[in-house]
């Protein structure tokens, strides 16, 4: 058993550094697959571990989005002028300038996220199941309306950031590291984190908050806490967005409510909620049949979507995790008496 | 800043502009309260919150548009959205909504919100993105100089609005099924044990919800615009009204609808129309959070 989880880990760190060599045609697409994992493995320490189901996480995405470019300009010119530039005017970042820019870019948005989350988890951790996703889901919407009416930040335009600076290969390159290098840092974080007692805590917010609550957990300061990290790490994957897209604008990039807003939820669903690689194989699953069949689908990928989610929800709840789970419990280290399995064979036949 | 403080310094000036814009504001309102006394009712019976609500009320006005296309009287399209979104309702019902009445409520959240996207995006892939409406060539009536103008359309609107209202509310009083529904509201264990049948009955109040709300939407294009995309703003609204006012409190959600509408013309004339959308999802954030400090109080979550 250990060695096989051995082998395992180490296959998946080998592909994790050699898949943009090994497929070279395809580096954008793979770190859009990191941008998931990410995405799925943060909502789940939310919607998996905790029980609070948020349908407005995009919101720290597009947040972060906006915090990272915002930081990188202002870092050497003025936001407003350059936001409502015309085409004459021409803006220079250098090559240190722009590195600088984009590393505190990009944790500048992560730690705005936090921020985000503690206040708006204050505010709203008091709902409960849907009223908690109706009012997550309004916070984000809300948002991306406010955003596209504010021309400090180029309004419904957007924002065009500075292209990477060396061979367009290296910046793909460049954009995946930071992706991957992100993902396995929350992954090997996350494994840390759910065996600590941190991580009991959290799951028994999940199975009975009035019962944690009374068991002497501050159940408040748990929720907050769990929901800042996961919007550090959702922050500072919205600010690599930000420079590996050049170009975002605020309802259909940023604050994408239902493209990535509710994939994520999706990937979880079908990979397993409350498991640490449910998310991971979810997203994975799901990037690969999104990006097989989108370009077949001709504008009926939205009604593929909706149905998608709608089957998993309905027929198969309990994802692909749940469903190994039951079928092959032996690999989870669950016993199942022997006996009885050969009493119910015997019984049957 | 300057247009907002020009736009309130308006309403000062000349009080008449108060008056039109609460007109106008009731007028969309009854809608909002239509379409929030159908969601009241499915979540109070199935306990089931539908994020597709406002999907139904904009599916009900294309209805109503594309049967106007073809020479049918608008009006006539209001018991003809009834009809037809009473059989896609049905048919949600069947093949979504009765696998998870039973399942948490996270599951039928995600559930209607999958089945939003998917209407929405039929919707668009049928009639196209671009907005729609229905103009009826009816004369506007005009109060106080030509300050307040009410088209009569519009006046229409609300009292057909306000009939379909009557209507339901009588039907659940006085009716067979409107008895058996809301015992099923109340217990549906025990009204199963009184021989209720309350698959049929989720069946019916589904089915119903959707038809009120495509009856909602038929007058909506009437009166205003739509496109396959305002769904969600519209399901927005009708969970703003309903958290506002309470489960079964029907007087409170006709006041809480209309004021919702009054609130939301108050915000679009102060910030500009860019700011629609925004308004509507703020007041929920408003009334959430209103809702949770009275909660607070008593050391209670809203759950």
């Amino acid at each position: 058993m250990k060695s096989g989880k051995l082998v395992l880990y180490s296959v998946a760190v080998l592909f994790t550094l050699l898949a943009p060599f090994i497929m070279p045609d395809f580096k954008t697409q793979l770190a859009t697959l990191w941008l998931m994992i990410i995405v799925a493995l943060t909502w789940d320490m939310t919607g998996g571990q905790m029980g609070y189901n948020s349908l407005g996480n995009i919101f720290f995405y597009g947040t972060g989005m906006y915090v990272a470019a915002v930081i990188c300009i202002a870092l050497t010119h003025d936001v407003g002028s350059y936001t409502n530039a015309f085409s004459d005017q021409v803006y220079v970042f250098s090559d240190a300038e722009y590195f600088t820019g984009v590393m505190i870019g990009i944790l500048g948005a992560g730690v705005f996220c936090s921020a985000c989350a503690l206040i708006i988890g204050y505010l709203t951790f008091g709902l409960r199941g849907p009223y908690f996703a109706i009012g997550t889901l309004g916070v984000a919407i809300a948002a991306g309306e406010l955003v596209s009416n504010w021309d400090w930040v180029g309004g419904g335009q957007g924002i065009s950031l500075p292209v990477f600076p060396y061979d367009l290969e290296q910046g793909k390159i460049f954009f995946y590291a930071l992706f991957a290098a992100t993902g396995v840092l929350l992954f090997i974080f996350l494994r840390w984190l759910y065996t600590t007692r941190f991580g009991a805590a959290i799951n028994a917010i999940r199975d009975d908050e009035e019962k944690a609550e009374a068991m002497g957990i501050h159940t408040l300061r748990y929720k907050l806490t769990t929901w800042s990290i996961a919007a550090f790490f959702i922050g500072v994957v919205g600010g690599i967005s930000a420079f590996q897209l050049i170009h975002f604008e605020p309802l259909e990039t940023a604050y994408q409510t239902i493209n990535l807003g509710i994939f994520m939820v999706v990937c979880v669903l079908l990979g397993g909620k409350g498991t640490l690689w449910g998310p991971v194989i979810g997203a994975i699953v799901f990037h690969l049949f999104k990006e097989v069949t989108w370009n077949y689908l001709l504008g009926w990928q939205w009604v593929a979507l909706g149905a998608l989610i709608v089957i998993t929800v309905v027929y198969f709840r309990d994802g692909i995790m749940g469903w190994l789970m039951s079928v092959k419990p032996e690999w989870f280290g669950i016993r199942v008496e022997k006996k009885s399995e050969d009493a119910m064979q015997e019984a049957g036949t | 800043m300057d247009q907002v403080l020009f736009n309130l310094s308006l309403l000062g000036e000349y009080p008449i502009v108060n008056l039109k814009i609460v007109i106008d504001g009731i007028m969309i309102g009854a809608l909002f309260a239509l379409a929030a006394y159908g969601l009241a009712l499915v979540w109070g019976v199935m306990n089931v919150k539908n994020l597709a609500q406002g999907d139904f009320v904009i599916a009900g006005g294309y209805v109503s548009w594309w049967l106007a296309k073809y020479g049918v009287h608008p009006l006539l399209g209001v018991p003809a959205a009834f009809v037809v979104m009473w059989g896609i309702g049905w048919v949600a019902y069947k093949l979504v909504i009765s696998r998870v009445v039973e399942k948490d409520l996270f599951t039928s959240l995600l559930a209607t919100f999958g089945l939003a996207i998917m209407m929405a995006q039929i919707l668009n892939l049928l009639f196209g993105s671009d907005t729609q409406s229905i103009k009826l060539d009816y004369d506007t009536l005009y109060f106080f100089d030509g300050f307040i103008d009410v088209p009569i359309a519009k006046l229409l609107g609300v009292l057909l609005a306000a009939t379909l209202a009557a209507c339901v509310i009588i039907f659940m009083k006085s009716s067979r099924m409107g008895q058996a529904i809301r015992a099923t509201a109340q217990d549906a264990r025990a009204a199963r044990v009184l021989g209720i049948d309350t698959e049929k009955v989720y069946a019916f109040t589904f089915s119903l919800n959707s038809a009120i709300c495509g009856a909602a939407g038929a007058i909506v294009v009437m009166v205003w615009v739509i496109q396959p995309f305002y769904g969600i703003t519209h399901s927005i609204r009708a969970f703003v009204i309903v958290t506002a006012a309470g489960l079964g409190n029907l007087p409170g959600v006709i006041a809480a609808g209309l004021g919702i509408g009054a609130l939301e013309q108050y915000g679009s004339h102060i910030f500009g129309i860019g700011y629609q959308q925004a308004i509507a999802v703020m007041l929920l954030l408003a009334v959430l959070i209103f809702r949770l400090i009275q909660q607070r109080r008593v050391r209670k979550s809203l759950q």
